[in-house]
């Protein structure tokens, strides 16, 4: 019985024991993506569900741009009637929605993979949504953004750029904090890259 | 009731497994038999448990009883009976509880019928045996336990995963895959068996020979239902995705399929030993890093379980099966090897050494292609993804080259041939290949690969046949007998050949169809209204109509399509999509229409809810049908070759020899009269 | 979720009224192509070409208009990359950590063809001076002397 022998052929082993160790620590499904630090991909999505009682400062528009709100903290949020964990989230973003009114961010909901019917449906079910709902035909937007699933929302900066993709729904607490961040960068002057 | 019975069995087979695993190294190590027959008769009393235990779930499944927790997840009033009692092994509890039961019963089969076996290799073997059990076991007492009772008690459940109830096959795929993988362990707990005993003659592998070719069989007639079902459920027209759990099945198969072959070497020369005990290690230890990635939720993949605490779990035990098995294989390694000796390198000797090559970097290439997003993230951090493209841009030309290998193989006699010998052999199969390969390009084909497969395909279809009627024709002209008799008694008294060449034309047979299905496949995806249709490659499908059927456990919308030939029709096909309640995503039944000319496949990928038009895609899939066929016929040579002949008579344990003797007595057991033994001649070096 | 449809009816089994055309069948083979060789992220095991998801037809789309518009199959890859990162493509970037997996795999076949040679070589020359047995025939007519 010859140990040394053993003992190295053991030491092979290691490396490819610690690489599935490593392995269990990771979750496949959770893919990052690319476009946190980029431009945000532009877009020009047809409005389907307006908010009830709109304050008179907001103009009513039936195509809702990204460009027309630079300047602005941006949350697109991507959902669908036949999402389950989006009813977790929905009253999170509505509430704080309605609670960050006055101040410099705007929120969408873009509907994914789903008629426009189902999404009133839905949005009525749930009690109404307090801000516009979307619609993106082919999901033009949606691959735009690497989207893989639903619900995920972006957050995209004054400066333009998307600063943060969630997976998942959102819960208050980071809304609340991830927006607050935003507001307070400055506008960035001259080209985004 | 069935959840404390079952419990109760588990755990007691626990304890049993721990003290058969004790009594059987005591027993062995001190020579002491009665301790020896303990360890046997805890054997069998273990497989009694587990059957309890799985007929316990069966029958709560069967009765609902949704209290216990494995139940309550997979159970489901809606779901008919069939489905109902294959869920058995539909999620990872259930599925462990099987395996725990098909590997108490492999391991009590094979005990008993060594079980008069003098020696110490059967008890060290029942040892590693208890040693897998117990961590079955162990799992199943522990984070995977099935019989978790529930209160309250559910009314009812979800039922099984959608892609598991859609199709009969999910009842052939899954257990025969079982008893591939766990079969598996037959040789590996024999070779460690007979390195803890010190027996380092080949008498383990004589002894597991019939089950080695067993799980193989098994194995191979799993991969092919699974491929089938594939076919059959996912829509897509494919048969084989790369996807890691298909991947986990392959890769056993493939050194299993290396072992099979170099071991004949060993019987032969007395070389290779080492190399062998790698190999079946290597396959069992493939099998279990197949189940821990299907179950850690390590790798995305169409079959993952659930992940959670139970890959930790797995992890330990590929830990300790590897460094155990390193440290027995590499330790004893010298006392294994022997001085090997070739008599030319024109032999069928060679011709295995070049198929173990090929075939374990065939599984090399899989192995790391699969494992590969881990070692991309480990280092780089980076998210890759290795897909199909990969896998059949890399192992084409293994394969290709394995094909070849098929027919040189038996072309080729043991030990040496000079080369008018050999091409006396080759010359017809090459003619016919090169034939082959100019008729292919005459009719069109223009993909090079195909048209080497081809020609491949024929000079081996034409090497294995040869050798059949070659046998057949000198007992005919020896014997007197007609071509039927002949060729009967030919098979019957060589089973080990001749159930082998079997399984090579059952693979050849594969090999062509799945190069004819994805060379020459067409497709096109339309939308058509009602009395439209999709043409191509001369058939029409018209959409007839579009209906929808409410069942207990899911909504079926169907299209009735017909189809057309130069304007008759000659058939109808009706797609389905299957919107179960718990998921969001339709599972499709694709129609498919067989003929041994190739399918035509249509998928219903979408519909219109007022019934007006539908989304068809429609596939022409030339031989695919063979693949089937062939891999019956591969199960059919595996039987072959084990059907069992006259008993191979017991012999006592040879001591420790580094022999570099080949063997002397006649290696088959199954050689019948007629057919001379091996010359005695063979023995005088 | 789905309506029960209201199909009544048969419907005439005359000559199909239109069939799908042969001219946008090019492009078809260019869109097939290139949706092969990209991941549906729905259906983490299949393609785009392959996955009857809705994603991956509405990707396959943007694929097929992205080629009709003339950008090759490069660029149009790139653009997927861009959105969802090198995990989109089927096949690892042969650059970087990727060389490994398609290295390796070559360097066995070269090592083990090596060994092989090598092993058989020193086999053959330690077999004994004997003369080769003469085996005329390997299956000859006293019907397979071999026994495998």
């Amino acid at each position: 019985m010859n140990w040394r022998r053993s003992l190295v052929a053991v030491c092979l082993a290691v490396p490819l024991l610690i690489l599935f160790r490593f392995g269990l620590t990771r979750d496949p499904r959770a893919i990052p993506s690319p476009l946190p630090g980029r431009a945000a991909p532009d877009f020009s999505l047809a409005v389907f569900s307006i908010p009830p009682g709109e304050p008179p400062a907001t103009p009513r528009l039936d195509t809702v741009r990204l460009r027309d709100l630079k300047g602005k903290v941006v949350v697109l949020n991507f959902w669908a009637s036949w999402c389950l964990a989006c009813r977790d989230e929905h009253r999170v973003l509505s509430e704080v929605a309605t609670r960050m009114q006055g101040e410099d961010v705007r929120f969408f909901g873009v509907l994914y993979s789903d008629t426009p019917d189902n999404g009133r449906r839905w949005i009525s079910m749930m009690g109404g949504q307090s801000y516009p709902g979307l619609l993106d035909p082919d999901s033009r937007t949606a691959i735009d953004y690497g989207l893989y699933g639903v619900p995920e929302t972006f957050f995209i900066g004054r400066d333009g750029r998307v600063a943060y993709k969630q997976v998942g729904p959102v819960t208050e607490i980071f809304l609340v904090g991830k927006i607050r961040d935003l507001l307070m960068q400055p506008v960035a002057l001259g080209n985004v890259p | 009731m069935m959840g404390p019975l079952g419990s109760s069995a588990l755990l007691v087979a626990l304890a049993l497994t721990v003290f058969g695993l004790c009594v059987s190294v005591l027993g062995a190590r001190q020579h002491r038999p009665q301790l020896i027959r303990a360890g046997y008769a805890a054997t069998y009393t273990n497989f009694g448990l587990l059957l309890i235990a799985n007929l316990a779930m069966v029958v709560a499944l069967v009765t609902h009883d949704f209290s216990i927790s494995y139940v309550a997840q997979v159970g489901s009033r809606s779901v008919p009976l069939f489905y109902t009692i294959i869920s058995l092994w539909g999620a990872l509890e259930g599925s462990i509880l099987f395996w725990g039961l098909v590997l108490t019963g492999y391991a009590a089969a094979v005990v008993w019928a060594n079980r008069h076996r003098p020696g110490t290799l059967v008890p060290y073997a029942a040892a590693t045996l208890f040693g897998i059990a117990a961590f079955f076991l162990i799992l199943l007492v522990g984070p995977a336990n099935p019989f978790h009772t529930l209160s309250p008690i559910p009314p009812d459940g979800p039922g099984p995963n959608p892609l598991l109830q859609n199709h009969p096959l999910m009842a052939v795929h899954p257990p025969f895959l079982y008893l591939g993988y766990v079969g598996m362990s037959v040789p590996f707990a024999f070779a460690i068996g007979a390195l803890l005993s010190g027996e380092h003659d080949d008498e383990w592998i004589r002894t597991t020979r019939r089950w080695t070719l067993a799980a193989w069989g098994f194995l191979s007639f799993a991969i092919v239902a699974g491929m089938w079902w594939s076919y059959e459920v996912l829509g897509w027209g494919g048969y084989w995705a790369w996807d890691p759990v298909e991947n986990a099945s392959f890769m056993p198969w493939l050194t299993a399929t290396a072992f099979i072959h170099s071991v004949m070497v060993e019987e032969r020369r007395g070389m290779l030993r080492v190399w062998n005990v790698s190999l079946v290690v290597a396959t069992f230890l493939l099998t279990v890093l197949g189940t821990f990635l299907t179950r850690s939720g390590i790798l995305s993949s169409v079959h993952a379980f659930t992940e959670g605490v139970v890959g930790y779990y797995f992890l330990a035990f590929i830990a300790v099966v590897l460094v155990l098995s390193l440290v027995l294989v590499a330790g004893r390694s010298a006392e294994l090897r022997s001085r090997g000796r070739l008599d030319s390198a024109l032999s069928r000797e060679s011709v295995f050494l070049l198929n173990n090559l090929v075939l374990t970097a065939f599984m090399f290439t899989v192995l790391l292609g699969t494992i590969f997003p881990l070692v991309a993230e480990a280092v780089r951090g980076a998210r890759v993804s290795v897909g199909a493209p990969f896998f059949n841009q890399m192992t084409l030309p293994l394969a290709t080259l394995l094909l070849l290998l098929v027919g040189i193989g038996p072309s080729l006699p043991w030990r040496s041939a000079t080369p008018e010998q050999a091409w006396r052999q080759l010359r017809l199969p090459t003619i016919v290949g090169i034939a082959t390969a100019i008729v292919s390009v005459a009719l069109g084909v223009r993909e090079p690969m195909a048209v080497i497969a081809f020609s491949f395909a024929a000079f081996s279809l034409l090497a294995n046949l040869q050798q059949f009627a070659r046998a057949t024709a000198s007992r005919m002209r020896l014997h007197q007998e007609a071509a039927p008799v002949a060729f009967a008694r030919v098979v019957g008294g060589n089973r080990r050949r001749y159930g082998g060449y079997t399984a090579h034309i059952g693979l050849i047979t594969v090999a062509v169809a799945i190069a004819a299905s994805s060379t020459f496949r067409y497709e096109r995806e339309a939308t058509v209204r009602r009395g439209e249709g999709v043409s191509l490659r001369g058939f029409t499908v018209v959409l007839d109509r579009l209906w929808g059927r409410d069942e207990p456990r899911r909504f079926v919308i169907g299209a009735d399509l017909s189809v057309q030939e130069s304007g008759r029709t000659v058939g109808h096909m009706t797609p389905r999509l299957n919107f179960y309640r718990q998921s969001e995503q339709p599972v499709a039944t694709p129609a498919v229409r067989s003929r041994p000319a190739g399918d035509l496949y249509v998928n219903l990928m979408a519909f219109e809810r007022d019934g007006s038009q539908a989304t068809l895609r429609v596939l022409v899939e030339p031989l695919v049908g063979w693949i089937w066929v062939g891999g019956a016929v591969v199960a059919l040579g595996a039987l072959i070759a084990i059907w069992p002949g006259a008993r191979a008579p017991l012999r006592a344990p040879r001591p420790v020899v580094p022999a570099a003797e080949p063997l002397r007595e006649p290696l088959d057991e199954d050689a019948d009269e007629g057919i001379p033994a091996e010359p005695a001649a063979e023995g005088a070096r | 979720m789905a309506t029960v449809l209201v199909i009544a009816g048969a419907a005439q089994s005359q000559a199909p009224a239109a069939t799908r055309l042969a001219d946008t069948s090019h492009l078809d083979d260019s869109v097939r192509a290139v949706a092969q060789t990209l991941r549906c992220p729905v259906c983490q095991s299949e393609s785009i070409q392959e996955s009857p998801s809705d994603l991956a037809r509405d990707m396959r789309n943007v694929v097929r208009q992205q080629l009709a518009a003339g950008k090759s199959s490069d660029e149009v890859k790139a653009y997927f990359v861009s959105k969802y990162g090198d995990w989109i493509l089927l096949k690892p970037r042969a650059r970087g950590v990727g060389v490994a997996v398609y290295l390796l795999p070559m360097l066995w076949v070269v090592i083990g063809l090596v060994i092989v040679m090598l092993a058989v070589r020193r086999w053959t020359r330690a077999a004994s001076v004997a003369a080769p047995h003469a085996t005329d025939d390997p299956v000859s007519a006293s019907a397979s002397a071999e026994n495998d």
